[in-house]
């Protein structure tokens, strides 16, 4: 039977040309929703001078804060803030190898149980605000870096232990079949065959890891956990500008440094 | 006349000897006890207060519910601001990202400066410019749109230009063939092959939005994250477990629903 215009259903056709248009309504209401719900405050007549301060401060960075001797400087608060970064993600990437494998999918059963309660743990430990934990931990342990890692090393094992059980889920498992075919045990597949295949990606996730604990490590200091955040949110709270630029340049020129080493080292990996 | 066996193949030294693995190891070692060091982690003064932590955790497994009605209207404002602050990052990102295509800018020069500049304003984490933001324009949902707006433009412009260097060349040439102005060139070849990765890296950008604007508020920003900042400073901890719980709610809707679109674009 030829297929005409008559026998094909109008509304479908309908549908097709004007459903634009629905789209449209959407994005429109979705808008008129956002800009009318927000009272904008109006910006407070300080702000051309602030942001002129602010400039200013970025211009003329106070040179003598890089290094003055006492510890507190910018150059050992970054170092600090490093070393937050470090030991945080350094432990989360231990901790997180166990829940990979525990929220790792490796069969096609559709409910499956033991990686579903995985994923919802990993996804809860997500949702917890870095900032939430670091005041958690602030009561636990004192104020202090010691909070920061603790807060950073929680905090990645949502995302690491995310990445790491779907790099388990995607991997090559012919090392697996071959160990097996050759009469290897559990724990033989997986110290000779699963973890030596799996290593460089767990690794490559932990450098990329380790660049986003840089930068929340560099914020942590603004709730007291360490860092050179804290004397940040001072500088800015006694509108000392030149103190906020030096800081500022400490943290871009670290953050770039790490991102640059971490890049090269990850294509070294893979 | 002898014919020597040959000799088997050595291995280097570097490699009998793990060199490489062993190196590896001393640095990692001697890096994670100076790091130790320097932040005085000691899992002794962790258990030793372990039970100020459990108490905490105690109270916040028994969210207050009634809460809730309190925080529906900041929830909003949240979503509000990581809507309008994407929007406006995307918009601005859209002029850098033609520019830093390497397919479409020949200038190395040019090209190298505005990622430079990409470079510079991804390295700075929201919550810090948040904390800039607040101190320019005052405390409110103000400073939280313009922070959300400058971090989505520094992510949204890096992924729109690797997407523009994957476009097809084909149409581009051809519209340049018959002499088409390069504003010509971008609206109709350029444009049409990359407007739903656009979307799609929109939607995925106000995702990541939703979850930062939650925090901001810690500093001034607006949204939920003011009340975050009360009922921690409160100890009024069972407050705070609703405003995660209705945080993540609020996450995981609108991640539904942007991976639903998503995967209707591409």
């Amino acid at each position: 039977m030829q297929t005409t215009l008559e026998n094909h259903p109008l509304p479908h056709l309908f549908w097709r040309r004007w459903h634009w248009l629905l789209w449209v309504v959407v994005v429109a209401g979705v808008y008129s929703w956002a800009i009318g719900g927000l009272h904008f405050t109006g910006i407070q007549e300080s702000a051309g001078s602030v942001s002129r301060s602010i400039l200013k401060g970025l211009l003329h960075p106070d040179w003598a804060y890089v290094y003055n001797g006492s510890g507190e400087d910018l150059s050992s608060l970054i170092l600090q803030t490093l070393a937050i970064a470090f030991l945080g993600t350094f432990v989360s990437a231990l901790i997180s190898v166990p829940f990979a494998f525990w929220a790792a999918r490796t069969d096609q059963h559709w409910a499956h149980l033991r990686s579903g309660s995985g994923k919802v743990v990993l996804t809860l430990i997500r949702t917890f605000p870095e900032i939430v934990l670091a005041i958690m931990f602030i009561k636990a342990v004192g104020p202090g870096s010691y909070a920061g890692v603790l807060a950073v090393s929680i905090h990645s094992i949502g995302m690491l232990g995310k990445l790491f059980s779907e790099s388990l889920e995607n991997m090559d498992r012919g090392a697996e079949e071959a160990i097996r075919s050759a009469g290897g045990n559990r724990s033989e597949i997986l110290t000779l065959a699963t973890l030596p295949t799996i290593f460089p990606e767990f690794i490559s996730y932990t450098l990329y890891r380790f660049e986003i604990a840089v930068r929340s490590a560099s914020i942590l200091g603004m709730v007291g956990a360490g860092g050179i955040g804290t004397p940040l949110i001072f500088a800015i709270q006694t509108r000392s500008w030149s103190r906020v630029g030096i800081i500022l340049l400490g943290i871009i020129v670290m953050v770039l440094a790490i991102d640059s080493l971490s890049e090269r080292l990850r294509k070294k990996l893979i | 006349m002898t014919e020597s066996t040959p000799a088997l193949p050595q291995r280097p030294w570097r490699q009998r000897y793990h060199v490489a693995a062993i190196g590896w190891t001393l640095l990692l070692a001697v890096l994670l006890v100076l790091s130790s060091l320097m932040t005085g982690a000691n899992f002794g003064t962790f258990l030793s207060n372990i039970d100020q932590f459990l108490a905490l955790l105690v109270q916040m497994s028994h969210p207050a519910w009634s809460y809730l009605h309190v925080i529906l209207q900041p929830l909003y404002e949240t979503i509000q601001m990581a809507v309008l602050g994407t929007t406006i990052g995307a918009v601005l990102a859209v002029p850098f990202a033609l520019l830093a295509a390497s397919n479409l800018v020949g200038n190395r020069l040019l090209r190298g400066l505005i990622r430079f500049f990409l470079d510079l304003v991804r390295t700075l984490p929201d919550l810090l410019l948040a904390a800039i933001f607040v101190a320019i324009f005052g405390i409110g949902s103000t400073a939280g749109v313009i922070t959300l707006a400058i971090f989505s433009f520094g992510m949204v412009s890096k992924l729109f230009y690797e997407v523009i260097e994957t476009i097809d060349m084909g149409p581009l040439e051809a519209l340049k063939s018959v002499g088409a102005t390069k504003v010509t060139i971008i609206w109709y070849a350029v444009l049409p092959q990359i407007l739903n990765q656009f979307v799609s890296y929109f939607l995925y950008t106000l995702e990541i939005n939703v979850r930062a604007s939650t925090v901001l508020g810690y500093l001034g920003a607006g949204g939920i994250g003011v009340y975050l900042q009360r009922s921690l400073g409160e100890f009024n901890y069972s407050a705070t477990a609703v405003i995660i719980l209705a945080t993540l709610v609020v996450v995981l809707v609108i991640d539904g629903i942007s991976n639903h679109l998503r995967r209707v674009l591409l």
